[in-house]
């Protein structure tokens, strides 16, 4: 009896209330459709650029000269691609036309590469001993590297350049090397020790009661924990190397040592501009941070966030 | 720092340095000769009136190169065309940025597409996204113009990077698609942090979505905002590649910012002292930017 007499409560409130209901419907749709619009519009902010570089790479020349722009081109070809990954047979390449894409692309690779690893392994142990030291100049240090790191690198480029010359370093990957060492190496101690505050000293105080030694808790213990940290870090400095402008500009002379960023701004001073050359040598030199950025993700933004926000 | 007791290892400051010298040392050894020693060396050749065209005779000239740049109308105008473009490209970023990260933040379907692709303008080398744009708004055959025109929005072409103001704003417009996915990732990160039960708490007292932004994401938030401002605001302050794929400085000086005012003054007209005073000026705005991002590092917040 009671329990019939809620239901049907229960049945004349809902009939109440289904303007209301339908009004909530309402919003909840016209939320729904607000998301989707931002979603949609945020993916072609992002999307759109990407995708008329490709595009250009992909048209004939004659179809980029063609007004209003072929959005979809008639004729695609990967003859751009061709042109630069395989230069020898073309008939640009030997009027210097293009420049040797390959060459570029090594040395990037090369000095990336080498100062990535040297700087993780030399910024690393200062790193570590700074984070574990109390004493006030090691403080100092620290305080040292964040203002260091933000030394701006045009302030250094007129002595770095008179330094080179001096030791017939211009136009070599090993003075490149060094010079790229003057942003990587502040960068990667502050980010390191701050990593290492995060692991815990008692795991290296124990290994000391067990008879460690300072240097055997690190490479047993401290080491393998600041693993993923230094991947990260390491990513990162690749990534800063490989986008670097302005050293590998003034201090390269020839393909011998000029980096891939220089090889791209080469395509518009020296030469007639071919916008699809162009994009194409755009998009081989965005492949490698671009892969590493979309695969370490959670790596890169963990890096990020730790040399950013943790001093 | 944290203070700790009770450590195995030796304690009094002379043992301390005695562990700490050989792991420390290698690295600052490095830094001093590619940092330290140069930045010394350039502040020395300011004083001077180094020309590479005469590099032998090198004479001493005092302050004589700062007096000239603060009487140079070519330094105080790239000191505002820097000024510009550093408070315009920070600021739309800025809104840019935490608009995207609020909205990642939320849970809808794609989310973790989105997510994905957020990061790659950041991913792209400075020097490609300059020239990608350049071509975008070239005035015959870019897809800004063709887009436009199509759209019905503009009669005739506009030559973006033609005219010196136009291409300065053009400029920024590049700079700020590459640079508001850095900071719509760090906010997104720092966002991720606040806890759910924070929001839940201000739902249950009836705070609306605007409400909860202020009171509860903001506050929660302006560490994760500070950081990504001084960052980004130091980084535009000293923006040299995308000028120089872009514009080059030009048209007319339109675009040329301090670093590239630097870059000219020096290796175009071989002006080592002047440039290196210059160079030296702008060092210690930015290290002025720099105190204040550690400052702001260190203020902690409470939950």
């Amino acid at each position: 009896m009671g329990q019939r007499n809620i239901d049907g409560k229960l049945k004349t409130l809902t009939a109440k209330s289904s303007p209301v209901r339908r009004l909530q419907n309402l919003r909840a749709i016209r939320a729904a459709a607000f998301t989707y619009a931002g979603a949609l519009l945020l993916g072609l902010l992002i999307l759109a650029p990407f995708l008329w570089l490709f595009i250009t790479s992909i048209s004939p020349r004659y179809e980029l000269a063609a007004a209003p722009p072929h959005w979809a081109p008639q004729h695609p070809t990967f003859l751009n691609y061709q042109k630069l990954l395989n230069p020898s047979g073309s008939a640009a390449f030997t009027s210097g036309e293009i420049p040797p894409f390959g060459e570029a692309f090594k040395n990037s690779l090369a000095v990336a590469v080498a100062v990535t690893l040297v700087c993780l392994l030399l910024g690393s142990l200062a790193a570590y001993a700074l984070a574990r030291a109390r004493s006030r100049s090691a403080d100092r240090l620290i305080y040292l590297t964040i203002g260091l790191r933000m030394v701006p690198e045009i302030s250094l480029v007129i002595p770095l350049y008179i330094l080179l010359r001096r030791f017939g370093l211009i136009d070599t990957r090993f003075g490149l090397f060094l010079v790229y060492a003057s942003f990587t190496l502040p960068f990667v101690i502050w980010i390191m020790q701050g990593y290492f505050r995060t692991i815990p000293r008692e795991l290296e105080e124990a290994a000391a009661i067990d008879g460690c030694s300072r240097s055997q808790a690190l490479l047993r213990i401290v080491a393998p924990l600041s693993l993923p940290g230094m991947v990260a870090t390491g990513l990162f400095t690749f990534l800063l190397a490989w986008d670097e402008f302005l050293f590998a500009l003034l201090f390269t002379a020839t393909y011998s040592s000029k980096t891939i960023t220089v090889a791209i701004s080469e395509f518009t001073t020296r030469h007639l501009i071919d916008y699809g050359l162009m994009a194409t040598g755009g998009i081989l030199a965005a492949i490698p941070p671009v892969l590493i950025a979309l695969v370490f993700q959670k790596k890169i933004i963990q890096g990020l966030t730790a040399g950013a926000v943790k001093g | 720092m944290e203070q700790f007791k009770g450590t195995r290892f030796k304690r009094s400051d002379w043992g301390e340095l005695r562990w700490i010298l050989p792991f420390v040392l290698p690295a600052f050894a490095l830094i001093a000769l590619v940092i330290l020693y140069p930045f010394g060396l350039a502040m020395y050749y300011s004083l001077t009136d180094y020309n590479l065209m005469r590099p032998l005779s090198r004479s001493f000239v005092g302050l004589g190169n700062y007096l000239e740049i603060l009487r140079s109308g070519y330094f105080w105008d790239s000191l505002w065309k820097t000024t510009y473009f550093t408070l315009l490209s920070v600021g739309l970023e800025f809104v840019l940025g935490l608009w995207a990260a609020v909205f990642l933040n939320k849970k809808f379907r794609g989310r973790g597409f989105l997510r994905a692709l957020i990061i790659l303008p950041w991913a792209l080398p400075t020097v490609v996204n300059g020239m990608m744009w350049q071509w975008i708004f070239d005035a015959n055959y870019g897809a800004l113009n063709g887009l436009l025109s199509q759209l019905g929005f503009i009669k005739h072409y506009v030559i973006w990077l033609g005219e010196p103001f136009m291409a300065l704003n053009s400029v920024i417009v590049a700079d700020v698609w590459k640079n508001f996915s850095f900071i719509a990732l760090l906010l997104l990160a720092g966002l991720q942090t606040i806890p759910a039960e924070l929001y839940e708490a201000a739902t249950m007292d009836g705070a609306s979505g605007w409400r909860r932004f202020w009171k509860v994401t903001f506050p929660l938030l302006k560490p994760s905002i500070l950081v990504a401002l001084v960052l980004r605001t130091i980084e535009a302050f000293k923006v040299f590649d995308i000028i120089y794929m872009m514009t080059k400085g030009g048209p007319a000086d339109g675009t040329q910012v301090l670093s590239f005012y630097i870059y000219r003054e020096s290796f175009q007209f071989l002006h080592l002292g002047f440039g290196a005073a210059l160079s030296f000026m702008v060092s210690v705005g930015i290290l002025i930017l720099a105190v204040v991002y550690i400052k702001g590092l260190y203020t902690e917040v409470e939950y």
